[in-house]
């Protein structure tokens, strides 16, 4: 991750317990540190309400993607139909029915391939860069790193380790 | 309600999991290396075979009338079908929020993808002219003809395509956070191979947040595919007018048929694998009894299935209906027709007791009787109906050949292969969502917050 980007300044702690980091970044969201950047090995509710994280925009991305593919879908059959008109079975040229498969398939396909697209391009746009990360946040421990100057490191050390962080680390620029 | 298996107390801590998983992933056991040459050769085999027509022409898998595409068809819907029961486990419990899906989804979404990449090589062998593929898809040939977008086989090129890259999508994105997990635990030229599989995530709350939501939404649009996949696949027959096939229930009948298929080679694939990977303590007799239910469920719908069609062809007064049936119990293929009824809707009936649901060495002699019936299901329903029908100077019994059986064991050891590598590659038990599943450890006692 840094390996490009600058390494952004701040205060890095490392969690065991469940409630101790929640109680850390309460106490830091109090404190003014909105931006807090907070690792964990799967999705967890305590930790998104204690940094009430608002709900992913990425569903925008499925709608439009869903309707793009089902608007698809019917264009190319009805078009495709009436550009060279061939009497299949008796049926009306445009049959709707007939394409419901095709745009619901497309419908479905579109909208799954644009979802994956949204949370990429959330990801990419709105992850902050060269956040210090230790291998650890994958396993059993919860992080919670905060973006500050060097000068305040030292208070919020205290504040991290009286929560009941078990590592403070600092990254410097 | 004693007599139900609860939900294991999960002992384990995060760290655990992590570690169990990873090991999954080391040096392979003798066991594993010989089941995977064996499928390797079994896959030989087929491509041998594949070669031999590419050469000679299709001739050698029997392709004459009155019955042409036979065990080809009958090899590609029951792969189709196979793919099924690994979406219905993975989105549709997941929107359902069914906590023994966990431990077993991930080798159900492996299955559904190596199934339908299976199923998929069976257009392109029956075709016999595999270099011009491409005419298979929707543009206008040279006088500006579209396809024929009224016909349900132009329906199925879209619905398996669909499919496919859905449920690749679907399983290759719920990999992402546990091929980092894997990273992070491994060192030398493995790491580097993980890292970059693993396309920068470190699990932060803003990935996480995305991440999550769109879970759901793919979990939500496979939904409805795993019912119209297998639809479209049953309209290729129903909407054709030959005795046996123009059944309204088809649809309904053969989506039942396919998860039924599909759990039962979920069983036949996870009882040896969790051994061979020691995985015993995550997959346990509390998923079995619950696979042991839906197998109980899709197989009873079966049996009304089959009982409705009989009755049906009876109640029609249709003679060619009603011929047809009684030539699928007592006619040149009554072995066929008695071995799917005895397969699929006898045998399951015996997963009403608890001790069959739960025994493993039952279950896995069950899958394997599931994995025969259902491929002689569509079997029955396309040589039966083909080999008999309004002509009956045409009436012909179908005689499959080497080719057809070199195929078919080719597919087999094509599936295998690709599912065992995979086992050995990446984690075949989501990390993740086992650790979402375990309570994180608390300082101060109390205080759950579920």
């Amino acid at each position: 991750m840094a390996r490009r980007h600058k390494v952004l300044p701040g205060v890095l702690g490392s969690f065991e317990h469940i409630d101790a980091a929640t109680d850390a970044i309460k106490a830091l969201r109090a404190g003014g540190h909105k931006d807090l950047v907070v690792y964990c090995s799967h999705p967890n509710h305590e930790l998104e309400e204690a940094l009430e994280t608002p709900v992913s925009p990425v569903r925008l991305f499925t709608l439009i993607g869903g309707l793009t593919g089902c608007t698809a879908g019917f264009t190319m059959t009805i078009w495709m139909n009436l550009d060279w008109p061939v009497l299949v079975g008796g049926k009306a040229f445009a049959s709707v029915p007939a394409f419901v498969p095709i745009g619901f398939e497309l419908t479905v396909l579109i909208g799954a391939l644009s979802s994956v697209l949204g949370v990429v391009l959330l990801i990419v746009l709105l992850g902050k860069r060269g956040v210090m990360y230790d291998p650890r946040f994958s396993d059993d421990r919860i992080g919670v790193f905060v973006p500050a100057p060097p000068e305040s490191a030292s208070t919020l050390e205290r504040l991290l380790r009286d929560a009941g962080a078990v590592e403070v680390r600092y990254a410097a620029p | 309600m004693a007599v139900l298996a609860q939900e294991p107390v999960i002992t384990q801590t995060h760290a655990d999991v992590t570690r169990d998983v990873v090991a999954t992933l080391g040096k392979p056991s003798t066991g594993y290396v010989l089941i995977t040459l064996g499928a390797v050769g079994l896959f030989l085999v087929g491509a041998l075979t594949f070669l031999i027509l590419v050469k000679d022409g299709l001739g050698h898998a029997g392709y004459q009338p009155p019955v042409f595409w036979l065990v080809y068809i009958t090899t590609f819907v029951f792969w189709i079908g196979i793919g099924h029961a690994g979406t219905l486990i993975s989105a549709i419990l997941y929107l359902f929020r069914s906590p023994w899906r966990t431990a077993v989804y991930r080798s159900t979404e492996v299955m559904t993808v190596f199934a339908v990449m299976t199923a998929a090589l069976f257009p392109i062998i029956h075709i016999g002219r595999q270099w011009i593929f491409y005419w298979l898809l929707p543009y206008p040939n040279q006088r500006f003809l579209w396809p024929n977008f009224k016909s349900p086989l132009l329906w199925d090129v879209f619905a398996i395509t669909t499919y496919f890259t859905v449920s690749t999508t679907f399983l290759v994105y719920g990999l992402i956070p546990d091929v980092a997990a894997v990273r992070d635990k491994v060192s030398g030229w493995r790491k580097l191979v993980y890292k970059l599989a693993s396309v920068g995530w470190v699990g932060t709350d803003n990935q996480w947040r995305h991440y999550s939501r769109a879970y759901l939404y793919l979990a939500a649009l496979a939904t409805p595919l795993v019912l119209s996949v297998h639809s479209v696949v049953s309209w290729d027959f129903a909407s054709g007018i030959v005795p046996g096939w123009h059944g309204t229930i088809f649809a309904p009948y053969f989506v039942a048929g396919a998860i039924y298929s599909g759990i039962g080679m979920v069983l036949t694939l996870i009882i040896p694998l969790r051994r061979v990977l020691k995985l015993d303590h995550m997959i346990t007799e509390y998923h079995f009894d619950n696979l042991g239910k839906l197998v109980l469920l899709t197989g009873s719908i079966l049996f009304y299935a089959y009982g409705m069609e009989y009755f049906i062809a009876w109640y029609s007064g249709n003679p060619y209906e009603q011929t047809t049936f009684w030539r699928r119990a007592f006619g040149p293929l009554w072995w066929a027709g008695w071995s799917m009824i005895i397969c699929n809707a006898f045998v399951s009936q015996l997963l009403w007791f608890r001790k069959i649901r739960t025994s493993v060495t039952a279950l896995f002699v069950i899958s394997i009787f599931i994995n025969i019936g259902m491929w002689f299901e569509r079997y029955v329903i396309i040589a039966s109906s083909l080999s008999n029908d309004f002509l009956p100077w045409a009436w012909d019994n179908p005689n499959p050949t080497w080719a057809d059986w070199g195929i078919l064991a080719g597919s087999f050891g094509w599936f295998g292969m690709w599912f065992l590598l995979f086992a050995r590659t990446f984690p075949i038990v989501a990390i993740q969502e086992i650790k979402e599943m375990i309570p994180m450890p608390r300082l101060r006692a109390g205080g759950g917050h579920h």
